[in-house]
């Protein structure tokens, strides 16, 4: 009998329950991610040496993870590839039907000496997250700001904390646990800043309250973190954030202001905070590059684009389905219950099964979470008012608000590639994933032009093409790639 | 003060330590086996080691692999992200910048 092979990118929540459900549906699966451990970034776990004996007191929800990994990682059907990664995917040749090829690199970070795969899967499930946001403000490339997804990773995953004195700020619930894992470390968070007033936040959580309990499995969760907060006497402060970040070669301190309901600055409300570091967060930006590649349609939301997908987690591209972060900001409960879904349906199981209501039904609230979050949290239309003439704007090539205004507003006209030539913005070597958002942000303000103007006989360029997406060396790219090709020989549909 | 790590006596998780050393520029920084390059040069107090194209310097901002801030050059592989390479006993790690040729560092 020949068995389905779904290959699985990202070993995350949803990846690792797409995993699960694949192999439960019958198919044989490999499952790759990048990192040297599964669980992504909310079941990071510690590195092998440090043989923690109490892994669990860092996390929510560790042996149900714990079970799940183990469980997936033992069998028999499953090949697990860890330090392996997706650095491009192959579209079939027109009128071949199937997903993508995949392209793989096995071996330590960005080192010379990987060796090279591609694999042929029958069905391909994307499931490689987000990273995250951070709005530019003066001072933000200073050493010893990171984002707080960077200070969470290091303190769960390595046991380094960023800082003695550190200001959590930005918006979203995600500053809650960051805040939390720097005390648990021993840090002195001096204050956790929400961008958005009170009355936005309260607007956003309770607006048709009695659907909350369903969706939010993950408020307990949150009312430990605020407890803990409380506890360490951290003020949690909203309407309010950091405006600048100031010091000579490293931050030494940091200016507080009051936020208007439009992250508008209220003139004299600022302060000066010293630090030793501050971790910034305004959501998260889905890692597209993969989908794009795969030829996978998106959709628009007020915080951006997501993996378009069906009912069932498929994508618009025949034999490729999406789940966790990357179909939307929900947080991994709900990023479970996609990847399940998904991995059971691309593994070849019937979607018409029972059980699947309740896998449907818990993502969808997750979803409805979701919206009801970033109702709660919206990134205010006037931050730009925070930024001067010399703000870095793109971090790689330390193009500069100036030279994006006069770019903007040039007479090259405001399309995205003129600007990224005129202005180097999201020409650097992480290919515009920190700026990109921003930068077409601000261009379309400035510009006064919705998406920029297009240039004529070009197609529209996509911010989010990256067909590299993951460095790859030359002499990595010379040799020839071992390939394994599918054993599947079923129809997908 | 700068970064660091948990002591491992007082860590929650209880967690063992094996040292290893890798150079940085040619000096002995001392880490766990474990750590990615970024985390021995952060909990070494190190915040910065590379410098952007007008000599500012630059350390750890994702953390995560998506912003390319961190690159060195280990064993003589150039731009290497710091925060996703584990740290091997004895690896050989400089720092890097892309200042342009004639830009003096800030
Ligand atoms: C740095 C960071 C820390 C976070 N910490 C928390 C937290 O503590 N608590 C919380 O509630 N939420 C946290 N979040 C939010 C988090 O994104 C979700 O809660 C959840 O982890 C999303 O699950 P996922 O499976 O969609 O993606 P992820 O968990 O992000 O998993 C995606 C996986 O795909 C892999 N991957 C990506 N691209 C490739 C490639 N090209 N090749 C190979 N592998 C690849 C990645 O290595 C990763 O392991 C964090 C987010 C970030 C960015
Ligand atoms: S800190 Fe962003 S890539 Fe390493």
């Amino acid at each position: 009998m020949t068995r389905r092979h779904v290959a699985v990118i990202g070993a995350g929540p949803a990846g690792l329950a797409a995993a699960e459900a694949a192999l439960g549906a019958g198919a044989r699966v490999t499952l790759i991610d990048s990192e040297e451990q599964p669980g992504g970034q909310y079941h990071r776990m510690l590195p092998e040496p440090y043989a923690a004996t109490h892994p669990e007191r860092l996390q929510h929800g560790w042996n149900a993870f714990d079970r799940r990994r183990r469980r997936v990682l033992a069998h028999p059907r499953c090949a697990w590839w860890p330090r392996t990664a997706v650095w491009a995917l192959e579209r079939p040749d027109p009128g071949t039907p199937g997903p993508p090829r995949v392209h793989l690199l096995r071996g330590p970070a960005d080192g010379g000496g990987r060796s090279r795969h591609v694999l042929e899967p029958g069905a391909l499930v994307l499931a490689v997250g987000a990273h995250d946001r951070v709005l530019p403000f003066p001072g933000w490339e200073l050493p010893g700001v990171f984002t707080a997804g960077a200070a969470q990773a290091l303190a769960k995953g390595e046991r380094v904390v960023v800082g003695d004195r550190v200001v959590v700020a930005g918006t979203g619930p995600f500053l809650l646990p960051v805040a939390g894992s720097l005390l648990e470390a021993g840090s002195r968070v001096l204050e956790v800043l929400e961008a958005n007033p009170a009355a936005t936040v309260a607007r956003g959580w309770l607006r048709r309250p009695w659907e909350l309990p369903a969706q939010a499995a993950k408020l307990p969760e949150l009312v430990e973190y605020a407890a803990d907060l409380a506890g360490h006497r951290v003020p949690y402060r909203t309407g309010r954030t950091v405006i600048e970040a100031r010091g000579a070669d490293q931050v030494e301190e940091v200016v507080i202001a009051r936020l208007r309901a439009d992250w508008s600055v209220v003139p004299g409300s600022e302060r000066t905070v010293p630090v030793d570091a501050l971790c910034v967060t305004h959501g998260f930006s889905p890692r597209l590059e993969l989908a794009v590649a795969a030829g996978c349609a998106l959709r628009a939301v007020s915080s951006g684009e997501f993996v378009a997908v069906d009912r069932d987690q498929r994508t618009s591209c025949p034999g490729v389905y999406a789940a966790g972060e990357i179909t939307g900001i929900a947080g991994a409960q709900a990023a479970r219950a996609e990847g399940a879904l998904a991995g059971w349906v691309a593994g070849g199981g019937d979607s018409r099964l029972p059980a699947l209501l309740a896998l449907r039904r818990s993502r969808d609230q997750g979803r409805a979470f979701a919206r009801r979050l970033a109702r709660a949290h919206p990134i205010g239309g006037q931050w730009p008012g925070w930024l001067r003439p010399r703000t870095v704007i793109c971090r790689c090539e330390e193009t500069d608000y100036d030279a994006l205004r006069r770019a903007a507003t040039g007479q090259a006209g405001a399309d995205p590639r003129v600007i990224r030539l005129r202005t180097r913005a999201g020409l650097g070597p992480c290919q515009a994933r920190v700026c990109g958002p921003t930068v077409a942000e601000l261009t379309e303000r400035l510009s006064g032009e919705a998406a920029g103007r297009q240039v004529q006989g070009l197609p529209a360029a996509s911010p989010h093409r990256r067909p590299i997406a993951q460095p790859i060396r030359l002499g990595e790219l010379a040799a020839p790639p071992e390939r394994i090709p599918n054993s599947d020989t079923e129809e997908w549909s | 003060m700068s970064p660091r790590r948990v002591p491992a006596e007082t860590d929650a998780v209880g967690r063992c330590e094996r040292p290893l050393r890798i150079t940085v520029d040619g000096e002995t920084v001392e880490g766990v086996d474990g750590q990615s390059v970024a985390g021995v040069l952060l909990a070494a107090g190190r915040l910065a080691w590379r410098r952007g194209p007008s000599g500012a310097a630059r350390g750890v901002f994702c953390g995560i692999g998506v912003c390319f801030d961190c690159l060195v050059t280990v064993n003589a592989e150039r731009d290497v992200r710091a925060c996703r390479r584990p740290a091997r006993d004895g690896d050989a790690v400089t720092t890097q910048s892309r200042t342009a040729p004639g830009t003096l560092p800030r």
